[in-house]
């Protein structure tokens, strides 16, 4: 919670890589406190530079054991790692158990990692609201890789594709045949494939499907984001200067730390292949877009939902109810409503 | 959109690997409308001291059975105090004899929980005694910085 605080010796404490004041932070902008929008103003100019890689993947398929494995291969490169790692928040109570850190015990006791847990807090694309700010207070701290790990998802929670640089998503033997495999939705979202578990029988069978998923479609599409649209766009023909990007099929068994390692180095070619062909510079504009947009969305909802004569809101609810009125119609007598009204204040 | 939510970190720290009592707790924290960060058994104090800086933790629970209690929680309050996290509230549960409760106390842990505690009887002192401290820490900053728009 927010104790006491001010601006300036948070802000030295987070650039200077404080544990403590980091925490703090963090938890300020988790909350959107009155301090965390001067904070990440004063924290933008020194982010950036992070190479952001998001897990995502089914529950239970081991992401939170693979995240520790890649923090370790991370330190062993001397590289500092910071991990957000995301769990549902009840929609019933608004608590949340977040038990990420169960699986990263080996990860305790090295000051060049910093982990932190977030509840969704009502979110539904499988990330906070508040994670990609959170990003932003670990990127100025000095963290050069942050790994965020998604909550277990299911098919169609694609949000981390809008805020990380690579995506990785895991899957395990047993969840799905072909079908399920060129079904639309996260694993189009991969830069990374992995199956974990990969010592279960049915490992070749999952890496087989998910690779020819890859197969059928043409292998050289790529997701962008534009104008907050998640498209997937026909990459132009490889060529010495502009190679495509492979998406590789990995197996791993987390838990005995195997194909951590060829994991880690699929990551950081990916990272490079970005840097070179000129992806970063693209989807980092694509974040940015994301992050102003979604802003300005989160703002003029706010205030139109402020404005909705709430009486008439319920009356129209009821009817739609009865069945005296459709939902459309109910939407369009109340945006008419707002839209003859003048602004507050004008 | 402001939106504060009490967080706790549940840990067992020593070697007993009984959990199932610390997870009945995470549990109903979880249900109260608490942040629970759950972090599980073999804890050593620097490994929960470690955590709860870095989850910025209101509250530390402490499930412990193996009646090492007297060598681990007064390290894991010292810890805390040496990073800077004076404020957050220690909790104990488990099997601790009536003389070391005092003990623990003296030491700095706020609450002893013993056997047979309603875990809404543990949710109600949390909301209780974080909501007093966050009253203390506000009469000491008057000057608070307002809600902004």
């Amino acid at each position: 919670m927010a104790r006491g605080m001010e601006l300036d010796p948070l802000l030295q404490g987070v650039l200077r890589g404080d544990r403590r004041a980091l925490a703090r932070a963090i938890t300020l902008v988790e909350n959107g406190a009155p301090l965390a929008t001067p904070l990440l103003r004063a924290l933008f100019p020194r982010t950036g530079r992070a190479h952001l890689i998001g897990i995502t993947g089914p529950p239970g398929t081991g992401k939170s054991t693979l995240v520790s494995g890649l923090a370790r291969a991370y330190r062993g490169q001397g590289l500092p790692v910071a991990v957000v790692a995301v769990d549902p928040t009840s929609p019933f109570s608004g608590g949340a158990l977040l038990g990420d850190r169960v699986r990263m015990g080996k990860l305790s006791g090295d000051p060049g990692i910093f982990i932190r847990s977030m509840a969704s807090r009502g979110s539904l694309g499988g990330l906070a609201a508040a994670t990609s700010d959170v990003i932003l207070v670990l990127e100025a701290a000095g963290f050069p890789r942050i790994l965020v790990e998604t909550v277990g998802v299911g098919q169609a929670e694609v949000e981390i594709a809008r805020t990380a640089h690579t995506t990785v998503v895991v899957e395990a033997p047993g969840l799905g045949d072909e079908v399920q495999a060129i079904k639309a939705g996260v694993l189009e979202i991969a830069d990374i494939l992995v199956v974990n578990k990969a010592d279960r029988p049915s490992a070749s069978r999952a890496v087989a499907a998910l690779e020819t998923m890859l197969h059928m479609g043409q292998g050289r599409a790529h997701p962008v984001w534009h104008h907050g649209q998640l498209m997937s766009l026909e990459a132009p023909a490889p060529s010495e200067t502009d190679p495509a990007w492979e998406v590789p099929v990995l197996r791993t068994i987390a838990t005995a730390g195997e194909g951590v390692e060829a994991l880690h180095r699929a990551l950081e070619r990916h990272r490079e292949w970005l840097w070179e062909t000129g992806h970063r510079e693209r989807r980092e504009q694509a974040r940015m877009a994301r992050a102003v947009e979604s802003r300005v969305l989160a703002v003029l909802g706010r205030q139109l939902r402020q404005r909705l004569p709430g009486g008439d809101l319920a009356a129209l609810v009821a009817r739609v109810s009865r069945r005296e009125l459709d939902p459309h119609t109910a939407a369009e007598t109340l945006l008419q409503g707002l839209t003859r009204e003048p602004p507050p204040g004008a | 959109m402001a939106e504060e939510k009490i967080r706790v970190l549940i840990a067992k720290p020593g070697l007993d690997g009984h959990d199932r009592g610390a997870k009945v707790v995470a549990r109903a924290l979880r249900d109260a409308g608490f942040e629970v960060i759950y972090t599980g058994i073999r804890q050593t104090p620097q490994m929960i001291a470690e955590a709860a800086l870095q989850e910025d933790v209101d509250v530390v629970g402490l499930s412990i059975l193996s009646g090492a209690h007297m060598a681990l929680i007064p390290k894991v309050v010292e810890l805390l105090r040496a990073q800077g996290q004076e404020d957050v509230l220690v909790l104990v549960g488990g099997i601790i004899p009536d003389e070391d409760v005092a003990k623990l106390r003296a030491a700095g842990v706020h609450r002893v929980f013993g056997p047979g505690t309603s875990t809404r009887e543990i949710a109600a002192y949390i909301r209780r005694a974080v909501a007093e401290r966050e009253q203390a820490s506000h009469a000491q900053q008057p000057d608070d910085p307002g809600q902004e728009g």
